[in-house]
């Protein structure tokens, strides 16, 4: 349900969900990891170029993973290259979410038969959208996060923040040792 | 980690992980630097982080069917690649593609070393802090993402060439926005020149930096831009003269020293600029002059190469990229081997890094032009 | 110089007989492992040949002939010449002597055969794994190469599903 407007003399109400409005401020301010391994990395740094600007949906990159909110995976993934990215995304604060971006990220792609590369990012992380194209063009990346921001919309936010415990269906995430 | 060498805690040394995951390396490359603080004893390159076995995929693959995968060792040019790669196995069957095609290839490989060099060129300035040429430089390659995307459908990774020539035609259309793009980037490259290549921060941080003299450039393999910026004067279009290069009247830009010393890092640099220029000239001949005729040559439909081995070479954006073939008589090739630029520029980091600070460390791997898929193929 | 001079001048300069096939394509020169290091400096330092950029050396392996070759592609710039030495060695122990002495690109051309095929090069001043993990097992370009099951609790295969996702 939209929240409701009462416009008044000096001003007015607005009557909605506290999680409509945390989830309306967190959907417009998606920052994303400068990570990208091969050719759809040149598509990610195009999406964020003069043309396709992924910064007027409030979308900036971050260097470092402290500080973004979604990791898109972007290019192929390698053996020697997953403990690494496992790393990253263990040190993304939650909310997190993950996009495969293209072929290699979403299965393996044109080096599926290959010995020394994943097939496909979901095999060692949780991936939320993903996004086919080899590479997508910018606006298929673009939508990829548009559907983030749908998922986003959706989200009990408020609750699993105050009973402050993880996602625990999350299969991934096990305990160390 | 930090160890003390001795007692004197003034002298320890400190190593640093770099990488593989860091705003400016360019992929996925690793570093491990020995450092006191500043200055670096020794920068250890760490590289196979998109090691993707594509030599070993070959093996697998039909002759026409790999053409996908030489896309991806360079994606960045990859045209030359595909050329590379259709040379080889042309020299083998013994085809000679039709001169319509030889230009459309050439049309398309300069296009491709401007796009490589705009990607090239706005990293180096933005790693150096400098992010409007960056940002300028993508929305010119836009357009030529654009021509590409008209020519063969796909903007990045174009698989255009084929055994025994390309796989689309171009119409006048798409050679008048060709035009119309030349005149336009000339524009361009001089605003580009005004505004950052002799910037004095620019020129400050990049003079003088790891000058590589040309027998260690020789000694080490480098090629290329980097070849060139040391002043040994070679080029595979002009001097192997494949293809339709010599028809086709350019200029090869050399180091010169200009602010700085012969194979600085600014050398790298400004090569690199003028290598733009001079491929705008190419495109221009090539406009005037087109031939009618085929774009393909006739290739039989199962290609199966009699017993034989080519190492055949282009001139890339990142210098000679070749490849040796081995062929035994079936349909799928026996051994691929690519040997490319970055492999080379990668080897000589470890030796010129000795005595740099850690910021001169970034200006050198982004003028070595060093990306991460043609390093670990 | 062509193929037959340069074929003459190599055994003018080493002092043995030496194999060598005119093509197809491409002609090659097969020297005897014990010379192989000799060859390196020879045709580096010789004036009429100055091969001095080392452009790839790579190994193709020949399961059937047991045995593995490594293939040095050089260039002269000024001279404008290709050569291509060969030389081949046993498959169950490869073992051949360093070039990284003659040209310092050997260096990882050499690192990067031994990861993908085996070979022991023996006086390279850094001989371990480059494009593999540390802990990779076995040597992916042999032709008899099984890729393992899993890679730290990763599968190699990806379990393949129809649209219910129902295991296929």
């Amino acid at each position: 349900m939209s929240p409701i407007i009462e416009p008044g003399p000096e001003g007015g109400f607005a009557i909605g969900k506290i999680d409509q409005l945390l989830n309306l401020a967190r959907k417009n301010s998606l920052w994303y990891l400068l990570f990208g391994t091969a050719c759809c990395a040149i598509e990610l740094m195009q999406t964020g170029g003069p043309r396709t600007d992924a910064d007027r949906l409030g979308m900036v990159f971050r260097a470092t993973p402290r500080q973004s909110d979604v990791l898109i995976l972007a290019g192929t993934i390698t053996y020697k290259m997953s403990s690494r990215i496992r790393m990253l995304y263990e040190q993304m604060a939650e909310p997190k979410y993950v996009i495969a971006m293209g072929s290699c990220a979403n299965t393996g792609g044109l080096f599926q038969e290959s010995y020394s590369v994943v097939s496909g990012g979901d095999l060692f992380l949780p991936v939320d959208v993903y996004i086919p194209g080899c590479p997508p063009r910018p606006e298929a990346l673009l939508e990829g996060l548009m559907l983030i921001q749908q998922k986003l919309e959706r989200e009990p936010w408020l609750k699993k923040a105050w009973s402050g415990t993880p996602n625990q269906s999350d299969p991934w995430l096990k305990p160390r040792g | 980690m930090i160890e003390p060498t001795d007692n004197n805690p003034q002298r320890s040394e400190l190593v640093l992980n770099m990488g593989p995951h860091h705003p400016s390396t360019h992929g996925v490359l690793r570093f491990v630097v020995y450092t006191d603080g500043e200055i670096m004893r020794r920068a250890q390159p760490d590289i196979g982080y998109l090691h993707r076995g594509i030599e070993k995929i070959a093996e697998n693959k039909t002759y026409p069917g790999y053409m996908p995968f030489t896309d991806r060792i360079n994606y960045l040019e990859a045209m030359f690649c595909n050329q590379a790669y259709a040379i080889a196995i042309e020299k083998i069957l013994g085809i000679t593609p039709p001169e319509r095609a030889e230009f459309l290839r050439v049309i398309a490989c300069e296009l491709n070393r401007i796009a490589s060099h705009q990607v090239t060129l706005g990293c180096i300035a933005m790693d150096l802090g400098a992010f409007t040429p960056f940002v300028y430089l993508l929305r010119e390659r836009e357009k030529i993402n654009d021509m590409m995307e008209a020519l063969c459908g796909n903007r990045l990774t174009h698989n255009y060439m084929r055994i025994g020539g390309v796989s689309a035609d171009l119409d006048d259309t798409w050679l008048g926005n060709l035009e119309g793009f030349l005149d336009h980037f000339e524009l361009i490259l001089e605003e580009f020149t005004s505004l950052i290549v002799y910037n004095e921060i620019l020129v400050k941080r990049l003079a003088d930096v790891a000058v590589i003299c040309a027998a260690d450039a020789v000694g080490y393999g480098l090629v290329g831009p980097n070849l060139r910026a040391s002043g040994v004067n070679w080029d595979c279009r002009r001097d192997l003269g494949y293809s339709v290069y010599p028809q086709l009247e350019f200029d090869v830009p050399l180091g010169r020293g200009e602010r700085g010393t012969v194979g600085d890092c600014f050398e790298r640099f400004v090569v690199r600029v003028e290598e733009m220029k001079q491929s705008c000239r190419i495109l221009r001949q090539c406009l005037r002059k087109l031939p009618d005729g085929e774009i393909q040559a006739k290739v039989p439909k199962m290609i199966k190469a009699p017993k034989a081995e080519v190492y055949s070479c282009v001139e890339g954006a990142r210098g000679e990229l070749g490849v040796y073939v081995v062929a035994d008589g079936t349909t799928k090739p026996y051994r691929v081997k690519w040997r490319t630029g970055s492999f080379s520029a990668m080897s000589i980091v470890e030796a010129i890094s000795r005595g740099l600070m850690i910021a001169d460390l970034v200006a050198v791997i982004a003028t070595l032009d060093v990306i991460a898929p043609e390093t670990d193929r | 110089m062509n193929p037959d001079q340069l074929h003459k001048r190599l055994q003018e300069g080493l002092g043995i007989e030496i194999e060598w096939s005119e093509g197809p394509v491409d002609p090659f020169y097969l020297i005897p492992s014990d010379f192989w290091v000799k060859a390196g400096l020879f045709v580096r330092d010789a004036t009429d040949l100055s091969f001095e950029f080392l452009r790839s050396l790579c190994g193709v392996d020949y399961p059937d002939e047991k045995s593995i070759l490594v293939v040095a592609h050089l260039f002269s710039y000024q001279h404008k010449m290709p050569l291509v030495l060969k030389t081949k060695i046993d498959r169950d122990q490869p073992k051949i002597e360093s070039l990284a002495s003659v040209w310092p690109a050997a260096c990882w051309h050499e690192r990067e055969t031994y990861d993908l095929l085996g070979v022991v090069f023996t006086g390279n001043p850094d001989l371990r794994r480059i494009l593999l993990p540390e802990d990779w097992v076995g040597h992916p370009l042999r032709k008899d190469y099984q890729p393992p099951n899993q890679y730290h609790g990763i599968p190699t295969t990806r379990p393949v599903v129809d649209c219910d996702g129902e295991q296929l």
